[in-house]
């Protein structure tokens, strides 16, 4: 029966070597999480056309500029990428509890208090050589956002509150404080128009890839990103996780410690997004104020679930999300469209991009079978 | 007392009028949730409803003259938001907290697009009903001066109230929330009903956007909501989907909410930021000591997938 089954098959790629059912039943999963994502994304793309269209633009233009503004030059490369760093960071915090099944959608509340943790950990090292300050800076920003989050993972645990709730309550609560501190506090009275902390010192600053003007943060994101990966993928821990987040009973059964698995991750996550802001502040903005409350940590949820929550995806991803908002002020320029259009955009991706969730394992011809 | 000035008292009168000011978006959204949780979905979305309701009622209170107009072209942009939410989680194997979360995102940008015209013009504002007309004290009148929607929301709790109980549609909502095959076995469609839960809680959102923009604070910008829309959502939570619970917690956000402003006006400055925090820090405090890890929450849908 095996031998008639292998015959059939050779039989069938002697007579149509190109259409190889093996190939697309092995790999018609990958290609659906390539294909899927992107028909959304022109989806999106479409439809944020005919939007502008309404508004009298014309579309072509339109995706000119955009691709201009994010790929066109080297210059918006360098744009691009600089935007992208953060946004790896901000779409693991999501990515990350995602693996266990939760949602949280506090990366923005984790970078902020990263950044406030991080300057504050410059502003005590004074005096003490660059690479210190910068190691208290990245091992503050990490537990400073890590904590954020992992409280919402520890409510969700020990006290069954809901993390997505609680998470975005915290990122209010999170500009809450930082405001509080910013224009209180930690604030440098020669900052006069917008209240901010003293700079963390230009020595200080993690500086830029060598032959560009792309900060060390996105190698701080690549690491974080292949690391996520190989965590979930390639490890004891992740298995763990991943189970929980299949099916918590089971994992209770078998004898997994959920709650360590919950906080665990969350911490790493809310890390992530500590990183950040820690990069924002040490390679951008050389303090903190409100400035810091961009958005990255909104746009990193978008990129996580575009991704498929998948640590590795999420770095293609990021680049093309950071290549959306890098495009904004070339958009803003030379077509005359508000700044809130890359919010539009995205949001319109984020739609089509749920939407396309019903289609995984319907198109007939991935299937691999007739 | 004689030269009008009320001291201190002015912070328990601002609380007082915050409550009843304030605590309008919150009760709009929050009655709104409720109908949308109540048939077995949550949309997490209002957020940007409310922003889109606030900014949509600007406009169209400028352009035509009338706010009650602009209000109901907030209520109606609010149900399209919401009819696009039920749309998208109508399709197999969508998750509605995800829809929820993209729906925030963009309602807020596509009002923050279609809104930059509106930051520099003053649209027609809604009149408000003066309730302190007895007082001398400045304050007092200040803080009964309410709104007409404010009085539409007091009166639609326990209406609310009464038609999850004897309605037939209360209890059609209330089958698709507890069981979707029951409904279905009843030979009703659970898409349509949610769909239908869905728009309206939208409608009630968009309102409670029209509120901020055309009295209180009474501007279009773009910083005007920052998190009441998913503090309402949280409400309905430890409100126990029950609309006259809403009421009352509604009231206490409003209180919180105007505690900042109020100790800002006596004098009291620092601390500012984290007296604004408040709702948030109180929605939390409450979430915790209500919430429990040990069983779902008393009155909770059995459908909804957020307290599974």
């Amino acid at each position: 029966m095996t031998t008639e089954a292998a015959d059939s098959a050779e039989a069938v790629g002697a007579i149509a070597p190109a259409a190889d059912p093996g190939f697309l039943q092995r790999h018609g999963g990958t290609i659906e999480y390539v294909l899927i994502p992107g028909a959304a994304l022109a989806g999106a793309l479409l439809v944020f056309g005919i939007f502008v269209a309404m508004f009298g633009k014309n579309p072509l233009d339109l995706y000119f500029y955009m691709y201009q503004g994010a790929f066109g030059t080297w210059f918006s490369w360098q744009n691009t990428l600089t935007r992208a760093a953060p946004l790896i960071l901000t779409a693991l915090c999501t990515a990350l509890p995602a693996q266990l099944g939760m949602v949280i959608i506090g990366g923005e509340g984790a970078l902020l208090i990263g950044a406030l943790s991080a300057t504050s950990a410059a502003l005590a090292f004074q005096g003490v050589p660059p690479l210190v300050v910068q190691i208290a800076m990245v091992i503050a920003g990490v537990i400073g956002g890590g904590s954020w989050v992992m409280l919402s993972g520890a409510l969700r645990q020990y006290r069954g509150v809901n993390e997505t709730i609680s998470s975005l309550l915290l990122v209010y609560i999170a500009l809450a404080i930082l405001n509080h501190l910013v224009e209180g506090v930690m604030r440098d009275p020669a900052s006069l128009n917008k209240p901010s902390t003293r700079e963390i010192g230009a020595a200080n600053m993690i500086g830029t890839i060598p032959g560009t003007d792309v900060h060390w943060g996105l190698v701080f994101g690549l690491i974080a990103a292949i690391a996520a990966y190989i965590l979930i993928y390639h490890t004891v821990f992740g298995f763990a996780a991943r189970v929980a987040g299949g099916n918590i009973r089971a994992a209770k059964i078998v004898g997994l410690g959920v709650s360590k698995l919950i906080l665990t991750i969350c911490f790493l996550a809310g890390g992530a997004a500590g990183l950040a802001g820690m990069v924002e502040v040490a390679a951008v903005q050389g303090r903190t104020n409100a400035n810091l409350a961009a958005g990255y940590g909104f746009t990193g949820i978008l990129v996580a679930f575009l991704a498929r929550q998948n640590p590795l995806a999420i770095i293609p991803v990021a680049i093309l999300l950071g290549g959306i908002s890098a495009s904004g002020g070339l958009l803003q320029r030379r077509l005359g469209l508000p700044d809130a259009s890359v919010l539009v955009l995205q949001g319109i991706i984020f739609l089509f991009v749920l939407a396309s969730d019903a289609l995984y394992g319907r198109i007939g011809f991935l299937k691999g079978k007739s | 007392m004689a030269d009008g000035s009320i001291g201190l008292w002015t912070v328990p009168l601002a609380v007082l009028g915050g409550a009843i000011r304030v605590s309008t978006p919150f009760l709009f959204v929050s009655l709104g949730e409720c109908i949308t949780e109540r048939s077995g979905r949550i949309n997490l979305g209002l957020e940007g409803t409310l922003v889109m309701g606030a900014m949509s009622a600007y406009g169209i209170s400028y352009l035509t003259g009338s706010p009650w107009l602009g209000v109901l072209a907030a209520g109606i942009t609010g149900a399209l938001l919401g009819a696009l939410h039920a749309g998208i989680c109508s399709l197999p194997r969508v998750n509605d907290v995800a829809v929820g979360i993209a729906l925030m995102l963009f309602g807020t940008g596509l009002a923050f697009y279609l809104g930059k015209p509106l930051i520099e013009p003053t649209a027609p504002r809604l009149p408000a009903i003066d309730f302190g007309w007895w007082s001398d004290i400045p304050q007092v009148r200040a803080a009964l001066r309410v709104n007409v929607l404010f009085l539409i929301g007091v009166a639609l709790a326990p209406i609310l109230y009464w038609a999850f109980r004897t309605t037939r549609w209360g209890l059609l909502i209330r089958t698709a929330g507890e069981s979707s095959d029951a409904a279905r076995a009843m030979g009703n469609s659970v898409l349509l009903i949610r769909l239908r839960a869905t728009m309206v809680g939208g409608f009630l959102a968009g309102i409670g956007g029209s509120f901020l923009s055309l009295f209180y604070p009474g501007s279009w910008n773009e910083g005007l909501s920052s998190g009441q829309g998913i503090t309402a959502v949280a409400l309905v939570i430890f409100a126990r989907w029950d609309p006259m619970l809403c009421l009352w917690a509604s009231l206490a956000f409003g209180g919180a909410a105007a505690l900042g402003p109020a100790l800002q006006s006596v004098g009291v400055t620092s601390g500012y930021h984290l007296f604004n925090a408040a709702p948030y820090i109180l929605t939390l405090a409450i979430m915790i000591i209500t919430c429990s890890p040990k069983r779902t929450l008393t009155g909770a849908p059995a459908e909804l997938s957020i307290t599974r």
